[in-house]
């Protein structure tokens, strides 16, 4: 009976665009493995058959429970994050897995779910306002903790959880939060592309200006000045952070975006190696299995964080917009969706699970096609690795679980 | 408000995605290219060059398996530089002056890194390619030259410089072209056409499967075998003769136009320009300016022809109708021309007709029969130019439209020469009256003297000269069986001939009578002068000889110049008579003649040209000196003609 209601209410837009971009994205894992000895696509659709089962648990299990269970999720999610420490693997310089014989698990796919859980419930909880500092800090502290653990083993994933302030924009957090994030990364690219004095030089004529355009009841020389250092303390610790706590690799790769450094043999490859086989598809592309980058095996981790390059290379632009597009229909239509839940927890939730979508897809394609840097972010329902296939199933699907059960509530 | 933010973000930063996946895959072309450069191989597939045979059939130019070192500059990695200077036996320097040249070409595309190496170095360095990654073998097929001689014939094979490559998309770096000679003018049909596969390669430069399967593949096509006019016998022969000389000599089969001999001295052994000692020696052959060894002087060599003029003098005023067979000169050793001017002659002297004029090459008897024909007509500018018309019609004074890469026009002056050289007219038959003994304003090169007799000969045609006698499977050009009809009545001739057999038998050339073979022949001598130290000095006369043979059923047409041989008779026609011996019976009677020949060397009268001292490397011992590629020596199949007669 409550099955049924599952079937007649799951948002069925949503699955059919979440079945194609995995058909499409183990096709071009299978194009993209006939190049290697590996016999990854085999391996892909042992996952994606294990999706099945997943999503009918998902959907079997109660609506509820997710709510009532949000904060245990979430705090196994930081014990299993935790315990990478002591029992975690290395692969590829990243302490990100666990590993049972001959699969990995890599439990920071899972948290992001349990941390869009976690906040979710601290929303829905009390009539929660971010205008006040207590719970604004509060609601950071709960995205804090997943990134303090999860920063020493990969910087980059972390930035993933910056998606989670756009959502809680959306529930009242104060735009400042934004506008400091947005004048951070200015700030951060500037002080990496010119020389730091620079940039302070700039920030102060910039601080100037404003001062002396304002009128003379706002002019607020302390203030100012106190914006004025912080922008430099700010800079500064940049240009240290930069030379001194990030790793070569991590520099390397800002630099090569930033056309600092040219080493295509190096570094530079992967991004060089991606742009050359998307840049050959053309409007068409070279056709499926035709894709002469792609069978010589030219662009590493082709099946992984780069498998779009497949897509570019032998669909060409028009594959590339379709795939585009399905994703970007995907974000709005869970956006909708979020929008005409009941309760506050399944719209945070929904705006969360949008959120991580997005951003892993922006970020993603970003550092393929070459404008962004290197950083080791699936695909999300494309890329392959099962961790990753499940953690974004269980992701979507609790959220369709979510909407489906709305009309029950009633 | 709020609720937008998320929204517009995810459409701004799609469409941002789509902008540059548009730039990169629509607009911007250069990653389709990276991209075949990337994973496409292409792999040239060299045919084996044409065989050259002269015109018996003889094999000259046969090939030989090279091993060319290619380098692709991108994919050196981990090379033990020292271990590869050590096994290849190059310097360091070298190493280094080659893979920056390799990496100026292209850091990605292969450039040859040593070229040529024989069988055994070869092997050496393929035991060893596993350790030098980004260089691999490119097999090539080389000459491997039968003879050592008719180096300026052949020519020879070498790499495509820059200019080529920018002009002619066929040839790639490294690849081989003809230079000079038949290996440059028939560089299409001896090259043959290489052949392309293309193949699809991974990032380790693998080969993993042909591109679009072979859609785009050629087939290599042989180059054609050849048979050149060229009888080696009497090439090979010439050659020898020439040795310690400087001067050319052409043979023409009359009836044909086909060349039967192209010698040129000093020349070198073709086999020297093939290995890896090709680039030394060339360099030494083509630094040396004063003996010039790849200047083919049977081609180039313009020298006003001297008595042997006089031929075409007689016949132009015999078909001008202003002499007759009868017409007599009175010649006092020489004659006045105009006041004051006196034109000297060797000859005996009194009163002389025609033939006795020819065969004792009287300058007195041509002088006036020339200025007879100028002044036939009113106007002298008129006159010369009918003159002229009738010279040229023995292919003089013009490119000859031969099948040889190089040539020289010569000079047959005509009323335009005059105009420029007396821009305020007034000049008479006096002042060109030298004409009419081959000097003045008339120059000619040997093979258009060797085709004047043979004009001669034929009384009154000639074919074009050519050197090509088959192509496998190709007709040769239509061209060369074109008549050319001289603008002189054929019963001219019989006169002039008799006159030149006399020359044998009681003229310049008494002495280098063949017996049982009628020769008709000119001596003709060519006055020089050259700067040293800065003056004009006089060296000795270039010796002229043009003869054909036999009178009556004429084989053999022939001109030799000999630079600063002295009297016509003195080298040049005593060579003319042994290599019309040698061709007509196979062997010398003369033996004293031709060793005298052999013997003779003009070196002293070279040295004061300066120059020898590069020069003598290669002219002392002409074919043995500059060392010899030892591989092309033990691999070319034994040959009697390498006995040189030394």
């Amino acid at each position: 009976m409550k099955n049924q209601s599952v079937k007649k209410n799951i948002d069925w837009i949503c699955v059919i665009i979440y079945s194609t971009l995995v058909i499409m994205g183990w096709l071009n894992i299978f194009s993209s493995s006939l190049s290697s000895t590996e016999d990854t696509y085999q391996k892909q659709l042992i996952f994606i058959a294990f999706t099945i089962p997943l999503i009918f648990v998902i959907l079997a299990v109660d609506g509820k429970f997710y709510e009532k269970y949000a904060s245990v999720i979430y705090v196994v999610g930081l014990l299993s994050l935790a315990g990478l420490f002591v029992f975690g693997k290395t692969i590829k310089g990243q302490t990100n897995w666990y590993s049972f014989g001959s699969f990995g698990v890599q439990p920071s796919e899972f948290v992001k779910t349990a941390t869009a859980l976690a906040i979710a419930k601290y929303m829905s909880d009390s009539q929660i306002n971010l205008k006040d500092t207590n719970k604004q800090i509060q609601v950071l502290a709960i995205l804090g903790l997943p990134i303090l653990l999860i920063v020493p083993h990969d910087p980059g994933s972390a930035l993933i959880y910056t998606i989670f302030l756009i959502v809680l924009y959306r529930e009242g957090l104060p735009a400042w939060y934004i506008w400091t994030g947005f004048i951070a990364i200015t700030l951060f690219i500037f002080t990496l592309v010119f020389e730091p004095q620079y940039v302070i030089l700039m920030a102060l004529i910039a601080i100037i200006i404003v001062y002396w355009r304002s009128r003379l009841a706002n002019r607020n020389i302390i203030a100012s000045g106190i914006i004025f250092t912080l922008i430099s303390g700010f800079v500064l610790s940049v240009n240290y952070v930069f030379e001194n706590v990030f790793k070569q690799h991590h520099r390397d790769r800002f630099n090569i975006l930033l056309g600092k450094s040219v080493d295509l043999k190096g570094i530079g490859y992967n991004t060089n190696q991606s742009e050359i086989a998307i840049g050959s598809g053309g409007w068409f592309g070279k056709g499926f299995l035709e894709g002469t980058q792609t069978k010589g095996g030219f662009v590493p981790e082709q099946h992984t964080d780069y498998i779009f390059t497949t897509v570019g290379e032998e669909w060409g632009f028009v594959g590339s917009l379709v795939v585009i597009a399905l994703f970007v229909t995907l974000f709005l239509r869970i956006i909708f969706l979020a929008e005409r839940q009941k309760t506050k927890f399944s719209r945070v939730y929904g705006y969360c699970c949008a959120g991580i979508l997005f951003i892993h897809f922006f970020v993603n394609i970003a550092m393929v096609i070459g404008i962004f840097p290197t950083i080791g972010v699936p695909l999300p329902f494309f890329s392959y690795g099962g961790s990753g296939l499940w953690g974004f199933t269980i992701l979507l699907f609790i959220f369709l679980k979510m909407d489906a059960n709305k009309v029950n509530e009633w | 408000m709020r609720k937008l933010l998320l929204p517009s973000i995810i459409i701004v930063a799609a469409s941002l995605l789509l902008i540059r996946i548009f730039y990169l895959q629509v607009i911007n072309d250069t990653f389709k290219l990276k991209s075949e450069n990337n994973a496409i191989k292409i792999k040239y597939e060299y045919p084996e060059r044409g065989y050259i045979y002269d015109r018996h059939g003889k094999l000259l130019v046969a090939n030989q398996a090279s091993y060319d070192i290619m380098v692709i500059p991108r994919e050196i990695k981990n090379l033990d530089t020292l271990e590869l200077c050590q096994l290849l036996d190059i310097s360091k320097e070298e190493f280094l002056k080659k893979i920056a040249k390799a990496k100026v070409y292209s850091p990605r595309l292969p450039s040859v890194f040593l070229p040529q190496l024989n069988k055994s170095e070869y092997a050496a360095f393929q035991e060893k390619i596993r350790k030098f990654e980004g260089f691999y073998v490119q097999k090539r097929s080389l000459r491997d030259y039968e003879v050592d001689f008719g180096a300026n014939i052949f020519g020879f094979i070498t790499q495509v410089n820059d200019g080529i490559i920018k002009s002619n998309s066929y040839y790639k770096s490294g690849d081989l072209i003809g230079k000079q000679g038949v290996e440059q003018y028939y560089e299409d049909i001896l090259r043959g056409v290489k052949g392309v596969k293309y193949f699809l390669k991974d990032k380790y430069n693998r080969e993993i499967g042909s591109y679009k399967n072979g859609k785009y593949d050629t087939i290599a096509v042989q180059g054609e075998d050849i048979n050149l006019t060229i009888d080696a016998e009497i090439q090979r022969y010439g050659e020898q003769l020439m040795i310690n000389k400087r001067g050319g000599i052409v043979a023409i089969e009359p009836k044909t136009g086909e060349i039967l001999a192209l010698v040129t001295a000093p020349s070198y052994d073709p086999g020297i320009l093939v290995g890896r000692q090709r680039s030394k020696n060339y360099t030494l052959l083509y630094n040396d300016s004063i003996a010039k060894p790849l200047y083919d002087r049977g081609l180039l060599a313009e020298y006003p022809p001297g008595s042997p003029f006089k031929i075409l003098t007689g016949l132009v005023a015999l078909q001008e109708g202003v002499i007759d067979e009868n017409f007599t000169v009175f010649c006092r050793h020489g004659f006045s021309y105009a006041r004051g001017r006196f034109m000297r002659c060797h000859c005996h002297g009194g009163a002389l007709q025609l033939h006795r004029g020819i065969y004792e090459s009287c300058n007195a008897y041509f002088g006036t029969a020339y200025m007879k024909t100028i002044n036939k007509y009113v106007k002298p500018s008129y006159a010369v130019d009918v003159w002229s018309s009738h010279v040229k019609s023995f292919g003089l004074g013009q490119y000859m439209g031969y099948d040889l890469p190089t040539g020289r026009k010569g000079s047959i002056p005509t009323s335009k020469t005059y105009k420029r050289i007396y821009p305020n007219g007034g000049w008479r038959s006096t002042a060109i009256v030298s004409n009419s003994i081959g000097q003045g304003e008339v120059l000619a090169t040997p093979i258009q003297l060797a085709n004047m007799m043979a004009t001669i000969a034929n009384k009154g045609y000639y074919y074009t000269p050519h050197i090509i006698k088959k192509i496998k499977g190709e007709k040769i050009d239509p061209k060369f069986k074109i008549k050319h009809e001289t603008t002189i009545d054929k019963k001219y001739f019989e006169p002039i001939i008799s006159g030149l057999f006399d020359v044998y038998n009681l003229g310049t050339a008494r002495g280098l009578k063949v017996d049982g073979i009628d020769i008709c022949g000119k001596t003709g001598t060519a006055e020089n002068f050259a700067r040293i130290d800065g003056k004009k000095v006089q060296l000795e006369d270039h010796s002229i000889f043009v003869a054909f043979a036999p009178k009556d059923n004429p084989k053999i047409a022939i001109a030799v110049l000999v630079e600063n041989g002295g009297f016509g008779a003195t080298i040049a026609g005593p060579i003319a008579s042994l290599m019309i011996e040698k061709y007509l019976r196979k062997k010398i009677t003369r033996t004293d003649l031709e060793k005298r020949i052999l013997e003779k060397s003009l070196r002293s009268e070279y040295a004061k040209l300066g120059g020898m001292a590069e020069a003598s490397s290669i002219e002392t011992t002409p074919k043995d000196s500059v060392s010899k590629y030892k591989e092309v020596k033990t691999n070319s199949a034994v040959d009697t003609t390498k006995k040189k007669i030394n």
